[in-house]
This record gives C-alpha cells, structure tokens and sequence, in this order.
C-alpha cells in the first residue's frame, strides 16, 4: 500500500468519522431542548419557547453561553487531572459509535452485496462496546479525586458504585443475546432478528430488555439513579467545573444515553427492521433512529416521572434483583436451547442451529 | 401477596405513574405567555400612581398632605403656596417609586380622589432617576390614563 492510498484511507476514514461525531453532537443539543420542552408539557408548562421559533435556537444560545465562560480550575486542584477527565469521560461515549451499525445499503443497487453502514463492522463489536463504555468510569472518578473537594469525591464514588454495579447486569443481560445470535457482531444480531416483531429479541428476552434499559439509565446516571448528582452533593462530581469542561460532561452524558438507546434497539428490537416485513421498503436507517428517538423519549419520560432512588435502594435494585433475574434468564435460555423437548420453541428465535 | 408480588414484579405503580405524566405530556398548558398575553387585572389594582383634574381641567389636588402622612414608606414630598386666585395648590408633588410599597393608603387617604392608582405596571427602567416621579409626569399620568382611572373607581364603587 502506498503512502497516497493511505492519505486517501486515511481521508476516508476522517470522513466516515465525522459523519457519525456531527450528527452525535447535534442530536445532544436537541435532545437537551426536548428533554426541556417534554419535561415542561409534563408539568403543564410551555417549556424554554422564546429563542427563535418555538425556542429551536436555545441549544445553540446555551452552547455559545458556555463557551464564553471562564474556565475554573480551583487552585488546589490537580490540574492535569482536573482537565484530562471531561475528555476521558467524553471521548470513550463518542468511540463507542464507531461499532454501531446504522443500517444496510446497496447505495441504489451500485454494490452487488448490501453494505453495513458503519465506521468499523467489528466481530467483537458487542465486547468493545461493553469495554469502552466501562471506560468513561475513569473520567467520573478523576474528576471527582482532581477537584480536591468533598462532595466531588463523594458524587465520584457513588457513580463509580453504580456503573460497575449496573455494567454487570447489563452485561449479562448481553450474554442472553450472545446466547441466541451466535455472535458477537452487532449487524450479525440484527440479521439475526430479520423478519417481523415476533423475531425480535424484545419477545423472548423481555425481561432481559428492561434489565438492560434501566441499567443504561443507571449507567447514564440519569433519573431515577442520578443520586450521584443530587443537590445533597451539590451536583455530585461536577461541582467544580465550569464553562466548557462542564459543558464536556453533559455531552458525554447525552452521548452515553443516545448510545444505549441505539443498542437496546440494535439488540432487543429488531435494528433497522420494520416491525412487518412489508414495511421494510422505508430505509432501515429510519427505522432505526425512529426506535432510538422513542428510547430517548422514554427516558425523558422517565426523568419527567420518578423520583431518584436512595443509594441503598439502588445497590439493592443492582445487586439483588437485575443480577439474579439476568443470571436466571441465561439459564432459562440455556435450557431452553439444550432440552431435546423444549428446543422446538427456542430455534424460532435461535440464529446458529 | 400474590397481588402484591404480581404489582411489584410487572412494575405496575411505574406504569401507573408513566401513564399519568403521558397524559398529563398532552394536557393543554396553562402557562400565560407574557408578553403576548396578560393575566386579568381588577379594578383594585394597584400600579402606577396618577393625579387627576376635573373635567375642567383644574387639578383636584388641594394641597391636604394627607398622603404624604398616611405613606408608610415616606415616598411622597408635597411643597404647597397659595395661588394668585387664593386657593391652596401643590407647588411640588414628587413620588419616589424605588420607595413606594403600593399600599394605596394615599389612595384611601385622598379626600378628593386626586391621587389614585392605575392598572399600569410595566414601567421598568435602567437607571434610578427614572422611577423619581414629579408632579407634571404624575399629571401626565393621569390625562393619559383618565378613562380607565374613571371606569376602575365606577366598577369598584359599588362596594366602597
């Protein structure tokens, strides 16, 4: 390979890279208004409606607010630390996207075979989505030590309690998944649930699904398990950030939520497929974000609805209930899969027999 | 028990409380706009002061100082000289709105109906000064507002 075609590669790559970043971080500062203008509807208000119309150009005011902040850095802070955790918590939500497939296409018949629509079709996409989003745990917890404050490091521990916690459940809420797809690849599994809502992963993994759903809440740390941010702690592992680098976090949140959602509809409801096989003549990439955009909005439903949970209740809902309930399901599965008798009813769903 | 295990496992309260933000999600908004919109104001209301006259044009004001006593928060000055037809008249009227509480005591002390208080609230400004109101802007006050001043006292006189 010469060193042009590696520029030209390279070039490609940039480009498939910031067709997936721009669209991410646009979509952030419109969830961010939506999240506003649905919590307001809830409660029987307008929400933020004055910047343009009907308030559409309110991200961007906030966005450039932000921007004009002074930066902070408390001057007993760790300071190399203070500033690396906001993009260590930012970058593994946004690199977790390169995996995600967003759809299959032909490009209009000019390609024999239908491509997947992503950065990088991994074989382990599964694991390395898992991986990096263990990752944004560091950002959390060096934020919390570098700010050299108490509640900081108070709201950084419970974080950190609550995505480890979680991240078990939910990956073994994965490995029921793994389990029927036979694979690893996420355009694998969403082959694998081809061909109506019945084939959907959403039916035999149901409780699998809301495992998985509220433990990305948890891992998001959004409402109810946002007590790592609660007004007790001052705002929890934040509270020292200011300006830009606060504006880094609420990014990376955004981020993480709009990537759970892109994988609960990945793997439990059918990716880019229609719910009928007759409607796939709508571009699965449709399908696909319409799925997402509702997860989103169920999330913000959510916030709009239930109080937050005490850090008790939380460890004891991880730990004592979605644990047990994953680890039974993969058994239930697994027998399923291995009764002579039962195998009947399972091979429905089951993608490697 | 067994309703009570079934409530808890399928989630039922949740789903009661998500089903009530949804419907409460389409509910018509009861926020007024503004600017755009104005809540009702009553007849009582109590803004913006004004000084009358009568349909003759002369001034009601008669110099009582009955307002600047009854004022609890000491907003108002009143300087008074007889004028050259013998009849006692206020030579200075200020009201200083940054002190003024809108009690409408001055209202209700004023045995001539001379100083009352408008509908008028939006008269915000960015400096100090602008709130310091002397006689001829109260005057001007009531020759623009004159109409509403009389219809508010009429809706209201019937239960003073």
């Amino acid at each position: 390979m010469s060193i042009t075609d590696m520029a030209i590669q390279a070039g490609i790559w940039a480009l498939e890279i910031l067709a997936i970043a721009a669209p991410v971080a646009l979509s952030v500062a419109y969830i961010t208004y939506f999240e506003r203008r649905i919590i307001g509807w809830v409660q029987v208000r307008q929400g933020c409606n004055r910047v343009g119309p009907a308030g559409l150009l309110q991200p961007l005011a906030d966005g450039l607010k932000l921007f004009l902040k002074e930066t902070i850095i408390p001057a007993r802070a760790n300071k190399i630390l203070f500033v690396a955790a906001p993009l260590l918590s930012l970058v593994p939500a946004l690199i977790a996207f390169a995996v995600v497939p967003f759809g299959e296409t032909s490009l209009f018949g000019i390609w024999e075979k239908p491509h997947i629509m992503a950065i990088s079709n991994l074989n382990v996409g599964l694991l390395y989505v898992m991986a990096i989003s263990s990752l944004s745990i560091y950002g959390v917890l060096m934020a919390g030590w570098a700010s050299n404050s108490k509640y900081p490091i108070v709201g950084s521990i419970r974080s950190t309690c609550q995505m480890i916690s979680y991240e078990i459940s939910m990956g073994f809420g994965l490995v029921t998944v793994m389990m029927l797809a036979g694979s690893l690849n996420l355009a694998d599994i969403v082959h694998a649930q081809a061909g109506g809502i019945l084939h959907w992963y959403m039916i035999p993994l149901f409780p699998m699904l809301i495992v998985f759903f509220i433990s990305g809440c948890a891992e998001t740390g959004r409402t109810p398990f946002d007590l790592t941010e609660t007004e007790e702690l001052v705002s929890g592992y934040h509270t020292e950030y200011s300006g830009m680098w606060f504006a880094t976090f609420s990014l990376a949140e955004y981020g993480a939520m709009i990537l759970i959602s892109l994988l609960t509809s990945i793997l439990f409801l059918g990716g880019w497929y229609a719910p009928i096989p007759a409607l796939d003549v709508i571009p699965g990439t449709v399908w696909l974000l319409g799925k997402t955009a509702f997860l989103i909005f169920v999330f913000i439903w959510f916030r709009a609805t239930f109080p937050r949970y005490r850090y008790d209740q939380m460890m004891r809902l991880g730990w004592k209930i979605f644990l047990p309930w994953t680890l039974g399901w993969i058994f239930v599965i697994g027998l399923f899969i291995y009764t002579p008798g039962l195998d009947g009813i399972i091979n429905f769903w089951l993608a490697w027999r | 028990m067994l309703k009570r295990a079934f409530k808890t496992w399928f989630l039922w309260e949740l789903l009661i409380g998500l089903s009530v933000t949804g419907r409460y999600l389409f509910k018509k908004k009861i926020t007024v706009l503004y600017p755009e919109e104005k809540t009702p104001l009553s007849p009582r209301f109590r803004g913006l002061h004004a000084l009358r006259r009568y349909e003759s044009g002369e001034e009601r004001c008669i110099a009582c100082k009955l307002c600047e006593v009854v004022c609890p928060a000491t907003a108002i000055w009143i300087e008074s000289e007889e004028r050259d037809d013998g009849s006692r008249r206020t030579t200075r009227y200020d009201i200083d709105f940054s002190k003024c509480i809108y009690c409408g005591f001055c209202q209700e002390a004023c045995p001539v109906d001379a100083i009352v208080e408008t509908q008028e609230f939006e008269y915000a400004c960015e400096q100090r000064d602008g709130l310091y109101y002397t006689k001829d802007m109260l005057l001007a006050n009531g020759d623009r507002l004159e109409k509403q001043i009389a219809a508010n006292l009429a809706a209201d006189a019937r239960y003073s």
